[in-house]
């Protein structure tokens, strides 16, 4: 038998290996382009933010001192906002899913719906805030309310967990619905006990997009009218509110450079929000996750 | 778990007329999706208490047409059926009939097993509970586990993802959901066609087990599984139109299982059963 090695071996094989070798670092190189840059402004935001950040900054009010200044008006307006836009987008966007999925006969006026959707999505957010200007404050008349700001934050986010909750059903293996269905169950019992819970970590993937967003638009809570120096907590639904993103902006803009350090608080302050609402979400998907 | 002979004794002393009793009566029964005719022609009366096996090559409408006993094409918008099946003597497509309820007095095994992404109880449990059976519910699920044979080897962890069993056991546990609900006929679409021999023999035990309580109609492509298990066999063929190359699937022979294998009245059935197609 003659020696594997000469056979198998081929004469270019070191311009081959150079060649892997170049694309693995272009993919490397274009991966290191990202994550630099997000590490750098994570760095650079805790280096500033961090020693500014006390018990004082998320119990105190605005200040026109940058060391006084506090971001709890901002806080609790972010909160109250995101809760009222979970609220109204979670139900509205899952039935919303569910209808299209389930229910819709497939044709012309579902496919319509479905490219209006998407396109909604796409749509940049400040004219939600003009919507939410015009429907919300005026129409409705609720003011530049927390309640308006939360259901045109809601609005701005429903696309995002409607697409992520068709996913979701559609990744329901036919199989499930078939066996509801032969035991003798009716379309809703089959929709609510076994596709909808078995959808749900799907669900819960569209709500962290969702929240993740919200918390962080700015556009179109000014457009509509939100404050952007408040002294007082909201304590109702028709309170007026300022939110995260927007006092940070609102420090930003200051001419004092010791404003920079109090908007990176506020940044890490925000960041904190994010990361803790994505966990509980993660932990309640994990909890849920099926395989099959 | 009961032994075989008391069932021998229990359906003699029930006499033959329950036996002779029909379940279903199809006539002329064709599916369509949309314009393509996908089976035609089936014309048989289907016995209580027998186990009837349906046979044929890969293609001739052996899904589709058991899926026309509990009116699971309903659910694919564009099938529909000619002809007439009656149950019991009632018209299964009667306007007046609620597919919902023939469900659930015609269960159904599928090919692959199905098990709800849930817990062994719940995957039973859940049955019981749409169809108003919730009293006594602990007691159902391990009397439907006995009876499909599964009990032993599930009663110490009830709590267990179904999807953690074996496929044998998952497929088990299908049939113990299906009889769970007390059907009166169960249906089962290849029951063993992704599971092993070994398995697939628990299966085929477990269907004569349950053949005193139930009518047991199969779809199998294992010709050895219909003779060793079925009391009546129905041979399908497929028809393929020269023009445009649709496929059909006709009834060919329907008979005593023995007589079909040993002693088939059509060459088609004898071309299949010997191996020379399909």
């Amino acid at each position: 038998m003659a020696a594997p090695a000469a056979v198998l071996g081929s004469a270019d094989r070191g311009a081959r290996r150079r060649r892997e070798r170049f694309f693995l670092g272009l993919l490397l190189l274009a991966l290191l382009i990202g994550v630099a840059s997000l590490v750098t402004l994570l760095v650079d935001v805790l280096r500033t933010g961090v020693p500014r950040l006390s018990l004082d900054f998320l119990t105190e009010f605005p200040s026109r001192f940058a060391e006084r200044a506090g971001a709890k008006p901002a806080l609790y307006g972010s909160l109250w906002i995101i809760s009222v836009c979970t609220l109204f987008s979670v139900p509205v966007g899952i039935g919303a899913a569910v209808y299209l999925e389930e229910y819709a006969k497939p044709g012309r006026l579902s496919r319509l719906i479905e490219v209006n959707i998407s396109n909604l999505a796409g749509v940049p957010s400040i004219i939600y805030g003009l919507l939410g200007l015009a429907i919300f404050v005026r129409l409705f008349a609720l003011g530049r309310s927390v309640l308006a700001g939360g259901l045109t934050l809601g609005l701005l986010v429903l696309p995002v967990i409607v697409i992520a909750g068709r996913e979701a059903i559609r990744a329901v293996p036919p199989s499930i619905r078939e066996a509801a269905y032969a035991l003798g169950s009716t379309k809703w019992q089959t929709v609510s006990r076994q596709v909808i819970p078995a959808a749900l970590p799907g669900f819960m993937t569209g709500i962290i997009l969702a929240i993740s967003r919200a918390l962080g638009e700015t556009a179109p809570l000014i457009t509509m009218g939100a404050l952007t120096f408040v002294s007082f907590v909201p304590s109702g639904l028709l309170d007026r509110f300022t939110a995260l993103p927007i006092q940070i902006f609102n420090w930003t803009s200051r001419p004092q450079s010791a404003f920079q350090a109090t908007a990176a608080a506020g940044i890490v302050v925000l960041l904190v929000v994010l990361l803790t609402m994505n966990a509980i979400a993660i932990l309640i998907r994990n909890r849920y996750e099926r395989k099959w | 778990m009961k032994t075989p002979e008391i069932h021998v004794e229990r359906r003699a002393a029930e006499g033959t007329p329950r036996v002779n009793d029909v379940v279903f009566r199809a006539v002329d029964v064709g599916v369509r999706y949309g314009e393509t005719l996908a089976v035609r022609g089936i014309t048989m009366d289907i016995q209580a208490h027998q186990i009837t096996a349906i046979i044929g090559p890969s293609g001739c409408g052996k899904s589709t047409l058991i899926r026309c006993f509990n009116r699971m094409n309903d659910l694919i918008p564009s099938a529909s059926i000619d002809g007439q099946i009656l149950y019991r003597g009632h018209d299964l497509y009667d306007a007046a009939v609620d597919p919902v309820e023939v469900r659930r007095r015609i269960g159904m095994v599928f090919q692959k097993p199905n098990p709800f992404p849930k817990s062994i109880f719940e995957n039973i449990a859940f049955g019981l509970k749409i169809n108003g059976l919730d009293d006594s519910v602990d007691d159902r699920v391990e009397t439907a586990l006995k009876r499909a044979a599964l009990w032993d080897e599930v009663k110490k962890d009830l709590k267990k993802p179904a999807l953690a069993l074996s496929g044998g056991q998952q497929q088990r546990l299908c049939i113990a959901r299906a009889i769970a609900v007390q059907p009166d006929v169960i249906l089962m679409d290849e029951p063993c066609s992704a599971l092993d021999p070994i398995a697939t023999a628990r299966i085929e035990d477990l269907m004569r087990e349950l053949q005193s309580d139930y009518t047991i109609l199969i779809v199998t492509h294992n010709m050895q599984q219909a003779a060793r298990v079925s009391d009546m066999t129905a041979f399908l063929t497929v028809e393929v139109d020269e023009r445009d190359g649709t496929r059909t699937g006709l009834l060919v022979e329907y008979d005593k299982t023995e007589k079909l294998f040993t002693n088939p009245s059509d060459e088609r059935t004898e071309a299949y059963i010997t191996g020379r197609f399909g």
